[in-house]
């Protein structure tokens, strides 16, 4: 027999369960079964081949592709974990006042109110050759010729990335600092340690889950994006996404499908690692 | 209560008209039901203009919904959504890949008013009696099938048309002339070191490995058998002359949209590349000098046609061959043409151009006073002449059409390599 407070507990969960199963598993449960597929020019013939894989994983491409959105990743968060600590950081403890604090947190948040793909091409009259970084500095004496690595380059890329994405890092850490108890803090001064042993010992340790939350938002935006490397590369570059969307444009939806299985896997490995450093639900 | 009954006034209304439907069925019933007819077509921007949705509402009545796609959206669309078209605006070369789904049906061309006015190049494929037909998928291999549900093309003109053509035009690269400074006359030149990091090419693999082979064969590093059905040989060997310029830092970007080609040549990031003709003029009307230089060794032409959805019966088929008679019939043709494209029935365009159009546009001659495109933006000046000469001067130098090729899948793979590279 089931209890009255199971049943009332099922049905609150289900719709959010009914969600996840349409939205989320059908579709990767689908994506799974036609990576095994095969497909001809206009066709997708429901098969089972291993075909896909065996053409992904002993392609060197792909082990190219992967290591340079392994690059991507990682460069990108360590910068924007830098930068959204380090803003985090000031928002937390430097201003004293909660409003001040809200209003200049809300300020890092104004850029989100236009769309990433605007704020990413706005980047590219401003980084072109005779745009307005090169002109500057060439007004300033600073260079003769225009920088050609500022625009079309992985530089390029990075620095979208790290623009569209330093949010997602202030957000969950600028929360958790706010969530530390601040007579730790002053515990810790009583007890006569130093500023950096404050911020090593105590305050890097209780960010944690925040940065961890952060780290998991970069890696996946980062690792799952196609547009921002196809863009601010000038198509000169390549991640795993964008062979995943060379496929679907060609039609290689079996391929595509692959492709996306094994980005599925990696990323979930990768969190999966992360997780074991810091227990995230138990923090939260 | 009353309005649920008859009146006799309504009832002798209904009467007369029925007895006037029965008398003279067609008009009658086709002018009413053609009103509520909506044809949906989709295809890529190019002829996806609501000016020819406008005027087919004037001219034959019914609604006409369009929707642009880049062309691998609308290779996907006619291939794998049947239904959600009635009417699809695609090139010859998705055609190929198409039309064995069986997704499209093949049209009477009896039915067609203009028929035997279509430009030879759709029927047997030969501009003039002398040409010599070029390179790839030419658009009147995949024209026509044996009869009305087959998959497979027929040698020579049928009674079944696949596609009826409506627009095409010969590509080439577009330069800057102003930051060149020099003649350019070779495909070769896009691979040439003075322009290293000032080069671009399109990242749509089908077409811009042709813009590829066409430069390979012209540095004489490469001798095709056919550019537009290449062997895996041929492949790997111009992907690899292409990996080598690319890492030596030959090329500023690659594009692929039109928007991005037209940003990449007017600010002067490229001053050489693939380019379509629209782009060159966009960039023309930014003020900002452009050429869509013609080179000795030709064009890379394509050409674009209508097909009819598996799905279209009835009314609506009757509907959608009126609508292709009259796309054929002359202001569609015109109004395409003086954008810079060519029309399939050039003569049934004359009559909506002025002279002086029909001068510069198909003639090549000078023009005598400025001519300006269906928006009214001034094209060309008083004395200018079109890039590349008359049409028969264009189009008679085609090298190769747009294609696919056997060795499509392949190809696909190489050229993602070559992007990763």
């Amino acid at each position: 027999m089931l209890r009255r407070s199971d049943v009332i507990g099922w049905l609150l969960a289900s719709p959010l369960v009914l969600v996840l199963l349409a939205f989320l598993v059908v579709p990767i449960g689908t994506i799974f079964v036609v990576s095994f597929w095969q497909a001809t020019e206009f066709s997708i013939i429901p098969a089972f081949t291993l075909e896909n894989y065996e053409f992904l994983l002993t392609s060197p491409v792909t082990y190219k592709v992967f290591w340079a959105t392994f690059q991507y990743a990682a460069i990108c968060w360590a910068a924007t974990l830098l930068i959204g600590f380090i803003v985090a950081y000031y928002l937390a403890f430097h201003i004293r006042s909660n409003n001040t604090r809200m209003v200049l947190f809300l300020l890092c948040t104004i850029p989100f109110l236009t769309s990433n793909i605007i704020r990413m091409i706005s980047w590219i009259p401003f980084l072109g050759r005779n745009g307005i970084a090169n002109q500057t500095l060439m007004e300033l004496g600073l260079i003769d010729q225009p920088l050609e690595w500022l625009l079309y380059s992985d530089f390029a890329v990075i620095l979208a990335f790290v623009h569209l994405n330093t949010l997602f890092m202030i957000t969950p850490i600028f929360n958790s600092m706010m969530r530390i108890d601040r007579s730790l803090i002053e515990a810790a001064r009583d007890n006569g340690a130093s500023d950096w042993q404050i911020l090593w010992n105590v305050i890097i340790p209780l960010t944690k889950p925040g940065i961890m939350i952060g780290t998991i938002f970069v890696l996946t935006l980062v690792m799952g994006d196609f547009i921002t490397v196809r863009f601010m590369s000038g198509s000169q570059s390549a991640n795993v996404g964008r062979l995943i969307s060379n496929d679907i444009a060609l039609l290689q939806y079996p391929s595509a499908s692959a492709t996306s299985m094994v980005l599925l896997v990696t990323v979930l490995m990768i969190i999966g690692a992360l997780m074991r450093f810091v227990n995230i639900r138990k923090e939260l | 209560m009353s309005k649920m009954r008859y009146s006799r006034r309504s009832l002798l209304k209904t009467g007369a008209a029925a007895a006037a439907a029965s008398a003279l069925p067609a008009p009658m019933i086709w002018a009413q039901e053609i009103k509520n007819i909506t044809l949906r077509q989709f295809g890529t921007g190019v002829s996806n203009l609501n000016e020819v949705a406008q005027k087919v509402k004037e001219d034959l009545g019914f609604t006409l919904e369009m929707t642009a796609l880049d062309s691998d959206s609308v290779t996907q669309r006619a291939a794998t959504q049947p239904d959600s078209f009635d009417i699809a605006d695609i090139e010859y070369w998705i055609c190929k890949k198409v039309w064995p789904t069986g997704n499209l049906q093949a049209m009477d061309t009896t039915k067609l008013t203009n028929y035997d006015k279509i430009v030879g190049i759709f029927r047997d494929g030969k501009l003039t009696p002398e040409s010599v037909i070029a390179q790839g998928t030419a658009p009147h291999t995949v024209g026509f099938v044996e009869g009305p549900g087959s998959t497979s093309f027929a040698k020579e003109q049928t009674q079944w048309m696949t596609l009826v053509p409506t627009i095409y035009n010969a590509d080439t690269l577009g330069i800057r002339p102003d930051l060149i400074g020099r003649p350019i006359e070779s495909w070769a030149e896009l691979l040439n070191p003075e322009f290293k990091g000032k080069a671009s090419i399109l990242d749509i693999s089908s077409i811009g490995i042709m813009d590829m082979a066409m430069v390979c064969e012209a540095t004489g590093k490469i001798k095709y058998g056919d550019k537009g059905n290449m062997t895996r040989d041929e492949i790997d060997q111009t992907i690899a002359i292409f990996t080598e310029a690319k890492r030596a830092g030959q090329f500023r970007a690659f594009w692929k949209s039109f928007d991005e080609s037209v940003n990449l040549m007017a600010s002067g990031e490229v001053v050489i590349q693939s380019m379509w003709s629209p782009a060159v003029t966009a960039v023309k009307t930014r003020g900002i000098p452009c050429v869509f230089q013609p080179l000795k060794e030709g064009y890379r032409a394509w050409g674009g046609g209508l097909g009819l959805s598996k799905s279209l019966t009835g009314a609506k088929l009757d509907a959608a061959y009126e609508y292709i008679n009259w796309y054929l019939s002359g202001w569609v043709g015109a109004f395409l043409m003086r954008q810079g494209y060519y029309s399939a029935v050039p003569e049934t365009s004359k009559e909506f151009m002025t002279p002086n159009e029909w001068g510069y546009w198909f003639e090549g001659k000078p023009a005598e006073e400025d001519i300006a495109n269906p928006f009214g933006q001034v094209m060309a000046k008083a004395g200018e002449t079109r890039d590349g000469g008359s049409f028969y001067e264009r189009m008679g130098h085609v090298a190769c059409w747009n294609s696919v090729m056997d060795e499509n899948q392949y190809m696909v793979r190489k050229w993602n390599e070559f992007i990763a590279a």
